[in-house]
């Protein structure tokens, strides 16, 4: 990106066609100067249209009874957040989705730092590993749901015979917080485990050879390489791997949904309904001006999470070095 | 160096059961989808695939339109991938190769959105498609995505590495306008990043599903939701759930089964530069 190309070439000038000259300079650098904004200009209105505008309207809208039903909004200030603030749902809905997302992040990192570390070497059926690897994630979220609902079946289902036959009793997936959350955890590792591990790898594969070669000389282990070696140098890799899977887990929607079996309530207890489905909940009850109040506590969260993220590796940083 | 042997014979296991669990529940999803619903009852459930699937099969299209579905997804995800491939490769080629004011803000807000959650301005991006009485119709899941801040941010990766300069300045002293680079240097030289990100963009279309669902209706549906009605209203029926569930995911799945290595090569050349 360092080097550019010349901004415009000199016309050779010659006395007699000067005012046509005129006339092609002109038009140069109409185009040299124009053209760049053309080629952004889809994008950014587009954006515009239906990202920017639609965010700071949320904010607009969550300050308002607004109903679909209703052509009039009145302007309520803050009471949609005073009554989300104190709602035990939405407290419930947070926990939910901090569990689930904790239950399926931390595992699927280190299996994903483990998996690369493992494929990063010189291996046969390299590419057929990978594939499967990145198969769960070519799979669609409600692909996946409708096949672990089955596998996570209370009479039916594929994890349960496996358990009977060892003579445990068989679990109800479904009715119990923790069970629950395991269950749609399992979904989320399952289908985004391998994307990770190739992000992973990718960078991996960047950090010099010779380090590994000087530390198999003074004989450390495989594992002690991956934490001594790998991890410091891909660090900020690491970083990107767990913002993307914080923002993604703060919206998990399609998995207690139809886990539930399309209840908006997320099982009978509430159990395990996320934000996303206490959103939509909301939201199907044409809420407007609530469910918007909502997504801005989701995306306020989001930015918390995202900020501590950036100052803990940042920390570490410091502290290595 | 022996020990080294059996570290290698170690990881190919670890790699193989891996690979074991990564497949089985699509495989499962098979076997449930070519049975029929009393069999799964019986202890041990049944393993192997079933004779049944084509019944299931057409149980599920008498039950959802879902050839309209398939038809509505090919159309759209297409549509998507085409747009999304050209606006990219152009707004990546200037941000990547032609000097303006301002070039680095944008670049950065360009960044900066893909940080964003969806779900931050869906209800007036609903309530704008209600007064464009696009509700129900297609181009409220078309016209939102024509173009993204990933596929600009992935192309001017690309390009700033791909596109030398020296062919564009020789296109110039040609006497070649903007365009006319765009058209003959260009696009010759994005088309394999292009390439994949095309077939990225087209899974996350034939993928996405809270938006479709919110602004679709059952009657005029994406496969996802023709999906998600069928495992709402159909609870107990394992077998057509699984069978249209299989549908939807096949066509897919064999496309990466042989894309799969371009793919792969496009998200990890991401993820460096990520």
């Amino acid at each position: 990106m360092a080097t550019r190309a010349p901004e415009r070439a000199a016309p050779p000038r010659r006395p007699g066609g000067k005012r046509r000259l005129n006339a092609r300079h002109w038009r140069h650098a109409v185009d040299v100067k124009a053209s760049p904004y053309a080629y952004v200009a889809p994008f950014f209105l587009l954006f515009c249209a239906f990202g920017l505008f639609p965010i700071g309207y949320t904010l607009w809208v969550s300050l308002h009874e607004w109903t679909l039903l209703k052509d009039e909004h009145t302007f309520v200030g803050l009471e949609n957040f005073r009554v989300l603030l104190t709602d035990s749902y939405f407290w419930n809905a947070t926990y939910n989705t901090l569990s689930i997302g904790v239950l399926s992040m931390v595992p699927q990192l280190l299996l994903a730092l483990w998996l690369a570390h493992l494929l990063n070497r010189p291996l046969r059926a390299q590419n057929f590993f990978r594939i499967t690897l990145l198969l769960p994630n070519v799979t669609s979220v409600v692909a996946v749901v409708v096949i672990f609902s089955q596998i996570f079946g209370r009479d039916f289902g594929l994890i349960n015979w496996v358990i009977t036959s060892f003579g445990f009793e068989g679990v109800a997936w479904r009715d119990g917080t923790l069970s629950s959350h395991l269950a749609i955890s399992t979904m989320i590792m399952w289908r985004w485990t391998g994307y990770n591990a190739l992000i992973l790898l990718a960078a991996m594969q960047a950090v010099p050879r010779e380090l590994y070669e000087a530390a198999t000389i003074d004989g450390a282990s495989s594992s002690t390489q991956l934490r001594k070696i790998t991890v410091p140098m891909i660090r900020p890799t690491i970083a990107f791997v767990v913002i993307t899977s914080t923002i993604g887990s703060m919206q998990i929607f399609a998995e207690p949904l139809l886990f539930g079996a399309y209840t908006l309530t997320g099982g009978q207890d509430r159990q395990y309904q996320t934000l996303s489905l206490f959103f939509y909940e909301n939201y199907m009850r044409l809420d407007f001006g609530f469910s918007s109040a909502i997504s801005w506590m989701i995306f306020i969260f989001i930015l918390i999470i995202a900020g501590i993220n950036f100052l803990l590796t940042n920390r570490m940083k410091g502290s290595v070095r | 160096m022996n020990g080294r042997r059996v570290g290698n014979r170690l990881t190919y296991l670890t790699l193989t059961a891996v690979a074991f669990f990564f497949t089985i529940p699509l495989y499962y999803s098979i076997v449930v989808a070519s049975r029929d619903n009393a069999s799964l009852a019986s202890v041990p459930p049944p393993l192997f695939p079933g004779g049944n699937f084509f019944e299931n099969v057409s149980r599920v299209f008498d039950t959802v339109p879902f050839g309209l579905a398939m038809l509505n997804s090919v159309f759209v995800a297409g549509l998507i991938s085409i747009s999304v491939m050209f606006f990219s490769t152009l707004a990546g080629f200037a941000f990547a190769k032609l000097p303006f004011r301002g070039r680095n803000i944008l670049l950065l807000m360009t960044v900066g959105t893909m940080m964003v959650p969806t779900l931050a301005g869906i209800i007036p991006l609903y309530i704008l498609m209600v007064k464009l009485e696009w509700v129900g119709s297609l181009y409220a899941v078309i016209v939102p995505a024509l173009v993204n801040a990933f596929g600009v941010f992935f192309m001017t990766q690309y390009l700033s590495r791909a596109l030398p300069t020296e062919l564009l300045e020789a296109g110039r002293v040609d006497g070649c306008t903007t365009w006319g680079l765009v058209w003959h240097v260009v696009f010759p030289a994005a088309r394999p990043a292009a390439a994949v990100l095309g077939m990225l963009t087209f899974m996350t279309a034939w993928n996405d599903y809270l938006w479709p669902l919110m602004v679709l209706t059952p009657e005029n549906p994406t496969v996802q939701v023709a999906l998600s009605t069928l495992a709402a209203g159909y609870v107990n029926d394992y077998v057509m759930g699984l069978a249209g569930t299989a549908l939807g995911t096949l066509p897919l799945v064999i496309v990466f089964a042989f894309l799969g290595k371009h793919i792969i090569g496009g998200i990890m050349q991401g993820a460096v530069k990520g």
